[in-house]
């Protein structure tokens, strides 16, 4: 009765193509990578010149630059970044380690993982009515003003378009990434050491501040420049609230205009001439080692600061 | 010694200062309340799109000026043409097929690449080979999704379809479908390799015991045993495609139409707002405000699937311990 | 002493009016020397009962070890001293448990001080991933503000009384996590004894440890009772006989047999916990 048996060899060959079609499906995920880089470095390498970052979007492909999206690209992430990391670090202490386990705690959970699964578009619309125009409460034709227009210290309410709309729109869009990050990495200081500053007689927040907050704290790096590198390739909520496409100045302060390096690629983009695509390329170069950098950081803090919290 | 050390020990540790523990209440309070308030930020966010999207989307439905905008026909129409014509129409079932159709094609792309990574990542690869491919990994999510959008129009549509078949014009779902594959394809691979890794040895080890391969082992115990985890990986990253923007609005077109035809083009409802925003259509306008209710069906479509996922995390998550 | 005023339990022998957990003999004035009572204290997790009308007073300034086997109740009844149990949102108590006249149970006790009062060493050594000194200066400085040679006195004296000085005084600055297992629950103690406590509670001390630092654990602890009243909760029972003064033993949450621990050694009075020091299960 040997029917029901099946062969060694087929068993075999089942294994093999396995094997193969995993290693396969790995190797497109490599190739792809590739074959993005390559036809990208190609078609925009001849664009990158100091005058290219030091210029100001323009009309003719061969003065065009990316100067104000440059820059734009960092107020805005400096912003995104000052409102988004304390918010997530926050929250996550919250949750982890004064929320008790109950309803409330349980729904704010479920909402923080249904947020970040809103379209970053969506995040848009909020900022637009709520930055942008103050859900109408204010007349944004006449903005109410607070000092003097030229200065550092230049605020008027609604926001309007700028680059304090901008960061805080994208912080908006990172913040549950932001704490869910966070919140990982106060679930794995072991509780021993929470149970030995509690037994010493720590308040709950002199626990947080003394132990498990610089205990977490390089896992929570980690995670805020993942979070952030997000935030940097953002574009689509920014073009809601009406980030400009053209600008020809740099931010002065946190009024200003702005536009950032992914709306610059997207406005290049979409033109049907091939200089443009070239400018776009290059443009992209620039964004990707900006963003190769941030996850070389993200790399190093992870492996050099990440010391052993138990022997 | 140790007693005398004791004994000292415990007189000088009475020489400090007390705290006080007035102040110290006081501030633990203040602490805890800051915190709360923040935690409370995120559902005030939620409320809030709600809220807006909720309340404009009314508005558009309630345009005095436009007696055949109702939610029925929005929902039921077949035909989205809003800047168009004398007579504008907004059936939403044309944005939401060229979602679906874009959504479909990433996902087919995606889905069964992802896994079978994730099984190579979590059942053969060697522990330099996963480091490494987990930083390609890492670079490919941190890729701004417009750049994926410039490599569909610029490199997949010109020199992978166009030289298949003369039928794929410059904008077509196929390439928006392929980029935005290749964008969820990062979230498929390393959210499919955490449940997958999650698995415990013991069934791996129990599996080999009774002479199985490593075929049967990764197919027929680990993925159905990490399955849970698999799908809700499938779901966050369809809900991401769903919502993706950049690409479709430079890769698939800007005319909605209904079709199945990968090589036309189509509009999804991200593109649409972009196209709505991005011009200078009058903020009172209906085109405007059609926008409103276009946001607020991708909002739905993807809050469900959110949803669904956590459902079937906890649901159907398998315990071991 | 008179009858606790609990509701009817049936017939075991912690219904017997609280043992006074004194070796002296003589057994003067109880409140003077009881650092420690409980009367009918009942404890849950839950809707599950952990420990059923326990009756005790320990005895200030000597070692008293709590024994039974797994799951009897003698670490609830350790965290509940210092109320570590508030961690856990399920756990109740009922009946009283007190400190020098202090009532532990009391919703409004402050418990930041109750834990400067009462400092406590864990199964498993949870040093600070810090400093030497950082570790043993983490107390003392949520508490008080010293002067900079009064802390360091402090922290020298701490670790003297621990035992631990001469193997680290030429370290202070290294990481705490860097010592070996033993020097590590050594420097638990030195943390604990920093903050100026009352009452020492240990739970299994040494139950991670090596026997040679074990060995060194338990001659601190005899050295120690000197100043500090101390509660050891242990599997060991040599190590309860080696140690401490008084024994309480427990099964399944309720309090079988206390007294002098060579009495209770010995001779006990109750057939469970000659079968549990004997050997016979646990």
């Amino acid at each position: 009765m040997a029917a029901g048996v099946i062969s060694t060899s087929r068993r075999m060959l089942s294994n093999r193509v396995f094997l193969w079609s995993c290693l396969a499906a790995t190797m497109i995920a490599i190739l792809l990578l590739s074959v993005l880089m390559v036809s990208i470095a190609i078609e925009g390498w001849s664009s990158i010149s100091w005058r290219f970052l030091d210029s100001f979007a323009s009309r003719k492909p061969a003065q065009a630059g990316i100067k104000a999206p440059l820059l734009g690209s960092l107020w805005v992430c400096a912003i995104c970044g000052l409102a988004a990391i304390p918010m997530g670090i926050g929250t996550a202490i919250y949750l982890e380690e004064f929320a008790k386990r109950s309803r409330l705690k349980r729904f704010i959970q479920l909402n923080i993982s249904n947020l970040s699964g809103v379209p970053s578009i969506v995040y848009g619309i909020l900022a637009l009515a709520a930055f942008v125009r103050f859900f109408g409460l204010a007349c944004a034709d006449e903005p109410w003003t607070l000092g003097d227009p030229e200065s550092l210290f230049f605020i008027q309410f609604p926001f309007g378009p700028s680059v304090l709309a901008g960061g805080l729109t994208l912080a908006l869009v990172i913040l549950p990434i932001m704490i869910i990050a966070s919140q990982e990495a106060f679930r794995a200081v072991p509780p021993s050491l929470r149970q030995g500053a509690l037994a010493l007689g720590s308040t709950p927040w002199q626990v947080v501040r003394l132990v498990t907050l610089p205990a977490a704290m390089p896992t929570i790096m980690t995670g805020a420049i993942l979070a952030m590198s997000r935030a940097i390739g953002e574009a689509a909520p920014l073009l809601v609230i009406g980030g400009f496409l053209l600008v020809f100045q740099t931010p002065t302060n946190l009024m200003s205009d702005f536009t950032v390096l992914p709306l610059q690629i997207f406005n290049w983009a979409g033109r049907p001439q091939a200089d443009f695509h070239k400018l776009a390329a290059a443009a992209i170069i620039v964004q990707l080692v900006v963003l190769i950098s941030f996850n070389s950081v993200a790399i190093i803090i992870r492996q050099k600061l990440q010391r052993p919290l138990q022997s | 010694m140790t007693a005398l050390a004791a004994r000292s020990a415990a007189e000088i540790a009475n020489r400090g200062t007390p705290h006080s523990a007035l102040i110290r209440r006081w501030s633990e309070g203040s602490i805890k309340f800051a915190l709360l308030s923040m935690t409370l930020l995120s559902v005030v966010t939620t409320i809030a799109i709600v809220g807006v999207l909720a309340g404009e989307a009314w508005g558009f439905f309630s345009m005095a000026d436009q007696p055949d905008i109702s939610l029925w026909s929005f929902v039921t129409g077949l035909e989205w043409s809003p800047l168009l014509g004398a007579r504008p129409a907004f059936g939403v079932l044309p944005l939401v097929a060229g979602t679906l159709l874009v959504t479909a094609i990433a996902g087919c792309f995606a889905l069964p690449i992802g896994l079978l990574t994730a099984v190579y990542l979590s059942e053969y690869a060697s522990s330099r080979t996963r480091t490494i491919l987990k930083g390609v990994l890492e670079i490919l999510a941190g890729v701004p999704t417009v750049v994926y959008g410039f490599f569909a129009l610029t490199f997949i549509t010109p020199y992978l379809l166009q030289p298949l078949s003369s039928g794929f014009g410059t904008y077509n779902a196929m390439s928006a479908g392929i980029a935005v594959g290749i964008m969820i394809l990062p979230i498929v691979c390393s959210l499919s390799e955490d449940a997958l890794r999650a698995v415990p040895q013991s069934l791996r080890d129990g599996a080999y015991a009774l002479g199985s391969t490593k075929f049967d082992v990764s197919a027929k115990v680990v993925v159905p045993a990490g399955l849970s985890g698999v799908i809700a990986a499938f779901l966050l990253a369809l809900t991401r495609a769903i919502g993706e923007t950049m690409i479709v609005a430079l890769a698939a077109g800007g005319l909605a139409q209904l079709t199945a035809n990968p090589a036309e083009q189509v509009q999804t409802m991200t593109a649409y707002m972009v196209q709505i925003f991005l011009g200078d259509a009058p903020a009172a306008g209906v085109e405007y405000k059609s926008s409103y209710a276009v946001a607020f069906t991708l909002f739905l479509i993807t809050f469900v699937l959110t949803w669904s996922g956590a459902i079937i995390l906890k649901r159907y998550r398998e315990e071991y311990d | 002493m008179t009858q606790p005023s609990t509701p009817v339990r049936d017939a075991d022998p912690a219904t017997a009016p609280p043992t006074n957990l004194t070796s002296d003999p003589r057994g003067s004035h109880p409140s003077e020397t009881t650092a420690i009572s409980m009367r009918s204290l009942n404890g849950w997790y839950g809707s599950n009962q952990v420990l059923h009308a326990l009756d005790l007073e320990i005895a200030a300034k000597q070692v008293c070890s709590f024994i039974g086997p797994s799951g009897c109740g003698k670490s609830t009844l350790l965290r509940w001293i210092n109320r570590m149990n508030d961690t856990i949102p399920s756990a109740r108590a009922s009946g009283t448990l007190s400190l020098h006249g202090i009532d532990l149970l009391d919703r409004t006790l402050d418990v930041v001080d109750l834990r400067r009062r009462v400092g406590m060493v864990f199964q498993k050594p949870n040093p600070f991933p810090k400093s030497i000194f950082d570790n043993v200066a983490f107390g003392p400085r949520l508490h008080r503000t010293y002067s900079p040679t009064d802390l360091e006195e402090l922290i020298e004296q701490s670790l003297r009384a621990s035992a631990l000085w001469n193997e680290v005084k030429d370290r202070l600055d290294s990481s705490a996590l860097g010592l070996s297992g033993g020097q590590q629950q050594r420097l638990c103690i030195a943390r604990a004894i920093a903050i100026g406590p009352e009452v020492l509670l240990m739970d299994e001390p040494c139950s991670a440890l090596d026997p040679r630092s074990t060995a060194s654990i338990e001659e601190l602890i005899r050295e120690l009772r000197a100043t500090y009243t101390i509660i050891i909760v242990t599997h060991n029972m040599q190590q309860a006989s080696r140690v401490s003064d008084t024994t309480a033993f427990f099964y399944e949450g309720r309090l079988i047999e206390s007294g002098a621990t060579d009495v209770l050694f010995t001779n006990p009075k109750n057939r469970q916990t000659e079968d549990y020091v004997t050997g016979r299960f646990g």
